[in-house]
């Protein structure tokens, strides 16, 4: 069994008021940052990596390793930045407004701790335009850091400097791929760039950059205080730490948790979630955002970590599960997301801007009645080139995931569609 | 011509980056606030001030989705029509909207009081359907609630 402690979410309160400095001090706040700064830099990271902190911004890439690859010593370039991707525009994700809005200085710690293992002096909170209240919060928060020296030029009076700084976006989904977040934060199309060279060698304006996702930073703190070992006490799996799981969509009890990673389906949809309302049945489900492939009645023992759900054919994401019932038309869900991953391809590729639209426009033929015998194969055909290898970034295979899955598993319903020239679930 | 505090604003923003270049998105959003959109004479004004060409600077301002090239009303709805939302059936609350106000997404009221938008998923799907009105946002929206909420909004 798993250590029960939720680190992440220790200080929200039940009325969603975010602690201050005094409150977060009082709960060992900033004490990681002094401990950090007692530590090298490679001995920071090293920990990240026995603790096996995987990212949690939907790609599960290791924290230790992503940071080990900056440059260090006196001849490497500088400044070095530590970017916070906090654009939260996957749809159906809604997990790093609870960390920004209620605990805004675990973030900034992390921040602080990250920037101290690459050496970098400069920070970037990428914010979405609508988290209006996160972005008061947080404005808030850096003022008070600032006044108890924790940032600036002697951090927690040490011979280390950082600045921190917020950035509000002007809102695209682009924005969250990591390259095109850096193009963003340089004022510009959120295009992304060719890697490598990647960011932790050239990032922001040209400089190294670690981009890391607002809950793996969270994470952060609580690894340099209290060690690897208790990291992965705390998960059912080799992933370790907790998991700020979430459910949205067709359930009883939409909501967030943090539990243990590797918490299955089953127990968060039925005991966290409270199962399916009444009078719908479970049809299947998105894991962890509309990018990811769904998985069904016979996944529910699966457990949601970086390692399991890949073999039940998915991805973890970013843990946030869009429940879908026997009440609602998957042809209709699915014209919903690709609707989205059309809107949103920012049109470098081919395949992706000309593929989605077309991918779109059959499934609004094929919702409105006008489907015609071939057009599961020519989505098919798309879903190809949409997948790995084709394009410059991952929006397009990830508009394929739900899509390919939703072929195999509502097949069917597709089918039905096309034969009986209309929508059944209307 | 931008005006004195608009500038002073853009002037404080500088500060945070190393570069004019990048206050770009920053400076369209500044004037934006005050003006309620960015008309052809500010995104001048703007590429001006900030050393950029206004071609540059009107390809930045195309690209982000809040970054208004056209008239909005006093109060901008953005409804949020993603994957959670369209589950809970947003689109009932799209129609109460658009029965209530006469208006279709993109489309602003004859008196000049609201625009309604489609926006993507605002990060609050355990509460959809969810909208937002200028700063404020509103959740588990119902048909019947639409119009106390738009009382608040003169
Ligand atoms: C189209 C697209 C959108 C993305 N949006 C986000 C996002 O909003 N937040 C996020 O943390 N990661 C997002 N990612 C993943 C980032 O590119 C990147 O992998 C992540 O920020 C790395 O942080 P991590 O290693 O801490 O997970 C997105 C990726 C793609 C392709
Ligand atoms: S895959 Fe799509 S979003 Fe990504 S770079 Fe290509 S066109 Fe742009
Ligand atoms: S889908 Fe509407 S808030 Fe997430």
């Amino acid at each position: 069994m798993p250590t029960l402690d939720k680190p992440l979410t220790r200080n929200v309160r039940a009325d969603g008021a975010p602690v201050d400095i005094a409150a977060y001090e009082r709960a060992d706040g900033y004490q990681a940052v002094r401990k950090a700064l007692t530590m090298a830099p490679g001995d920071i990271i090293n920990l990240m990596k026995q603790a096996n902190l995987r990212g949690r911004g939907g790609a599960g890439f290791n924290t230790g390793l992503k940071w080990s690859f900056v440059p260090m010593g006196p001849d490497a370039p500088t400044p070095k930045y530590v970017v916070c991707n906090a654009d939260e525009m996957e749809p159906g994700t809604f997990k790093d407004r609870l960390l920004l809005e209620s605990d805004p200085h675990q973030l900034i710690e992390g921040m602080i701790i990250a920037a101290l293992a690459i050496e970098a002096t400069t920070g970037y909170i990428f914010l979405r335009w609508e988290y209006r209240e996160a972005a008061a919060r947080i404005y808030r928060a850096l003022a008070e850091a600032y006044a108890r020296g924790y940032l600036g030029r002697r951090v927690a009076g040490s011979d280390h400097a950082f600045d921190l700084h917020l950035h509000v976006s002007g809102g695209r989904y682009m924005c969250g791929e990591e390259t095109g977040l850096l193009n963003a934060l340089e004022g510009r199309r959120a295009n992304p760039r060719t890697k490598p060279p990647y960011p932790q060698v050239a990032g922001l304006w040209g400089k190294p950059t670690v981009v890391n996702n607002v809950e793996t930073l969270c994470n952060v703190p609580h690894i340099v205080l209290r060690g690897a070992d208790w990291f992965k006490s705390l998960s059912y799996t080799a992933d370790g730490g907790t998991k700020l799981y979430g459910a949205s969509g067709s359930v009883r009890r939409p909501g967030l948790w943090e539990l243990p990673m590797g918490t299955t389906v089953r127990e968060l949809l039925e005991e966290h979630a409270g199962g399916m309302p009444d009078g719908l049945k479970f049809r299947g489900l998105l894991p962890g955002g509309a990018s990811t492939e769904f998985l069904v009645e016979e996944h529910l023992d699966v457990r949601m970590d970086f390692t399991d759900v890949p073999k039940a054919g998915s991805r973890l994401g970013t843990g946030t599960m869009i429940v879908l019932d026997d009440r609602t038309c998957p042809v209709g869900m699915l014209w919903n997301l690709e609707h989205f991953f059309a809107q949103e391809s920012c049109g470098w590729c081919t395949p992706c801007w000309s593929g989605l639209a077309w991918v779109e426009q059959l499934l609004a033929r094929m919702e409105e009645g006008g489907g015609q015998p071939g057009d599961l194969e020519k989505m098919e055909f798309q879903t190809h080139f949409l997948g790995p290898g084709h394009t410059f970034c991952a929006l397009a295979p990830g508009a394929a995931e739900p899509l390919t899955s939703a072929l195999k598993y509502f097949r069917e319903d597709f089918e039905r569609h096309i034969r009986e020239h209309r929508c059944p679930y209307h | 011509m931008l005006t004195v505090e608009e500038r002073h604003e853009i002037e404080e923003e500088l500060k945070r980056y190393p570069d004019r270049h990048a206050v770009t998105i920053d400076a369209l959003k500044i004037v934006q606030r005050r003006r309620g959109w960015v008309t052809d004479e500010a995104l001048r004004d703007v590429a001006d001030f900030l050393g950029v060409s206004a071609h540059d600077l009107d390809g930045v301002a195309t690209f982000y989705n809040l970054i208004y090239r056209q008239p909005v009303g006093r109060h901008v709805i953005l409804v949020c029509d993603s994957v959670s939302c369209w589950i809970r059936r947003y689109d009932r609350i799209r129609e109460a909207l658009g029965t209530r106000l006469g208006i279709g997404f993109g489309e602003t009221t004859s008196d000049g009081r609201f625009t309604m938008l489609p926006i993507v998923c605002l990060g609050a799907c355990d509460h959809a359907p969810v909208l937002m009105i200028d700063q404020d946002l509103h959740r588990d929206v119902t048909p019947d609630g639409v119009e106390e909420i738009l009382a608040k909004y003169d």
